[in-house]
């Protein structure tokens, strides 16, 4: 494994000893973060675009600046498809009614996939019954993986949007992006990935991944709250109109009617969390200075290592791959006689915070035959003593309910 | 506090060994209630004689805190006047730091005197987030004779 515990120290919020399994929900913190937004909040913070002062020259050149960055690190071929967002639901949301509201008719199908979280599931849901097109959902196979020939026969003329997740959050699945977008192409479709679990954990390149919009978010990728990206394939932009109204996102404006501004500032109604995208391009250069190759290697063999100690622990099924391959760092766990909300409180008690429920995804939970699991998460600072504290912590829960 | 205050021995038997699950044949009131944060689900029928609950189901699935929650109210309830009921749903809920009050629901003197079994339940005032879960029984059952009213 690269060893990657120094930058602990770095975080804060583990200065405590907490054993932090919950990054799938959201990230840790590192000080570089904290200290560039408390910087820039200190020191240049004016809002943005309103040119006529030095204070909001400097504010504007600092948010562009992180447009720029996030475009260098997802590989985008221009800044312009970079579209800030509050988060990764609002970037979905801002495709599923910007562009599916323009797009989409009655005959029409959209095809999202069974392992989606709400927020790649809910938008589409009422885009449809708007638009009266309907949405149909790829299944996965009982190993967990995307049904990649059931996709395939799925596929027609009819369908215009094919949204799927770039990593599943309750199981860890990472499609195969670039064949999905390949066979949505062929058939005309667009394609959406819901990517908040995937470009923190993996290294991204949109223009290799193909597809056509892509949604992360910053608080998942040790970035603060209240910032997220699309980014957009700029054709794909163009076909899109404005999903919020407001200032900085016009042209021109009369009583009656307005023109919009370009892209991507169109899409950016209202004053943008603008400390946030400081705070986003510090925690994209964090990143980078361990190399996103690091990050997924180091989040693969800390799961290895659990994949490994969980098969000994008694009464303990993984709902998800039970293999790397193609698998990201995100565990879920469903422990026989002990519900999973029971499993997190006894596993709190010990140290350890992991996330119990549905994970927002009640349809895969179905799907699974499940009503709740326990779920660990690993990023940059976890460390193998997490992976043991999780392990004892699981025995001591079967001891205490009396599993064998 | 110790893990093992929490799981007392009777809440880990009532959550294994869950009382009048099922259904009734003719309840005269019935309610279902969700906790949408974890996904405990609970649906309660009653039957109910002279203004007494003369016979109560639950079907439910969630953890074993609202699961034995379910499980001892409706020991608690069955044979109950609505009025009776209501106090102990009274005692419950201040036992539980839900609502306020001097009459603290059990008497730490004399444990099991006033509330019986659920007084085991007194552990969770320690989890704030699972307070939720033993309540959720108490307001499907207080909505359900809400219907009867």
């Amino acid at each position: 494994m690269n060893d990657l515990s120094h930058l602990k120290a770095d975080f804060p919020v583990l200065e405590n000893g907490v054993h932090f399994l919950d990054s799938a929900s959201s990230s840790q913190k590192p000080i570089p973060v904290l200290e560039a937004m408390d910087r820039f909040a200190r020191g240049s913070y004016a809002n943005v675009h309103r040119g006529a002062y030095k204070l909001s020259v400097a504010a504007t050149e600092a948010y562009e600046g992180a447009r720029r960055r996030v475009a260098e690190f997802v590989g985008a071929d221009d800044d312009r498809e970079i579209v800030f967002t509050r988060g990764a639901t609002t970037a979905i949301n801002t495709v599923a009614f910007g562009w599916g509201l323009e797009n989409l008719e009655e005959g029409d199908r959209i095809l999202a996939t069974e392992m989606e979280h709400h927020a790649n599931l809910v938008p589409w849901q009422m885009v449809a019954r708007r638009t009266g097109a309907v949405l149909d959902h790829v299944p996965i196979t009982d190993e967990c993986r995307l049904d990649m020939d059931a996709f395939e026969k799925k596929m027609g003329p009819d369908v215009k949007m094919v949204a799927v997740t770039g990593m599943s959050n309750v199981l860890g699945t990472i499609p195969d992006i670039a064949a999905i977008s390949r066979i949505a192409h062929r058939h005309g479709a667009r394609v959406l990935v819901d990517a908040a679990q995937r470009v923190p954990h993996l290294p991204v390149d949109v223009t290799e991944m193909g597809a056509d919009f892509v949604a992360f978010s910053s608080h998942k990728m040790l970035g603060p709250t209240g910032i997220g990206v699309l980014w957009g394939r700029m054709e794909a932009l163009e076909e899109m109109e404005p999903f919020e109204g407001g200032g900085e996102m016009i042209s021109d404006v009369t009583l009656h009617t307005a023109t919009w501004a370009g892209i991507p500032h169109r899409f950016e109604a209202g004053t943008p969390p603008i400390i946030e995208a400081v705070g986003l391009h510090a925690a994209i250069d964090y990143l980078d200075s361990i190399g996103m190759e690091k990050v997924f290697d180091h989040d693969k063999a800390l799961t290895a290592i659990a994949l490994e100690r969980l098969g000994d622990v008694p009464g303990l099924a993984i709902q998800g791959p039970k293999d790397l391959e193609d698998r990201g760092g995100v565990i879920s766990m469903d422990m026989k006689g002990i519900h999973a909300h029971d499993v997190a409180t006894i596993l709190d008690e010990e140290g350890v915070a992991v996330r119990a429920g549905h994970h927002c995804a009640k349809p895969l939970m179905r799907r699974l035959g499940v009503t709740a699991t326990a779920r660990a998460s690993f990023y940059v600072y976890n460390t193998e003593a997490d992976v043991d504290a999780l392990v004892s912590g699981l025995r001591r829960a079967g001891e205490l309910f009396g599993v064998r | 506090m110790a893990l093992e205050d929490l799981y007392r021995e009777v809440i880990l038997d009532h959550y294994r060994n869950p009382r009048n699950r099922g259904r009734l044949e003719r309840p005269d009131a019935s309610a279902s209630g969700v906790n949408p944060l974890c996904g405990d689900e609970l649906a309660i029928e009653l039957a109910l004689r002279d203004g007494v609950v003369s016979d109560v189901a639950i079907e439910s699935q969630g953890c074993s805190i609202s699961q034995s929650s379910a499980s001892m109210m409706t020991e608690a309830i069955k044979g109950k006047s609505i009025e009776e009921i209501k106090a102990l749903v009274s005692k419950f809920r201040k036992m539980m730091s839900l609502d306020e009050g001097e009459d603290a629901g059990f008497d730490p003197e004399r444990p099991g005197a006033v509330l019986g079994d659920i007084e085991a339940l007194q552990g969770v005032r320690q989890y704030p987030v699972r307070i939720k879960c033993a309540a959720l029984a108490w307001n499907t059952m207080l909505e359900a004779l809400q219907e009867t009213a």
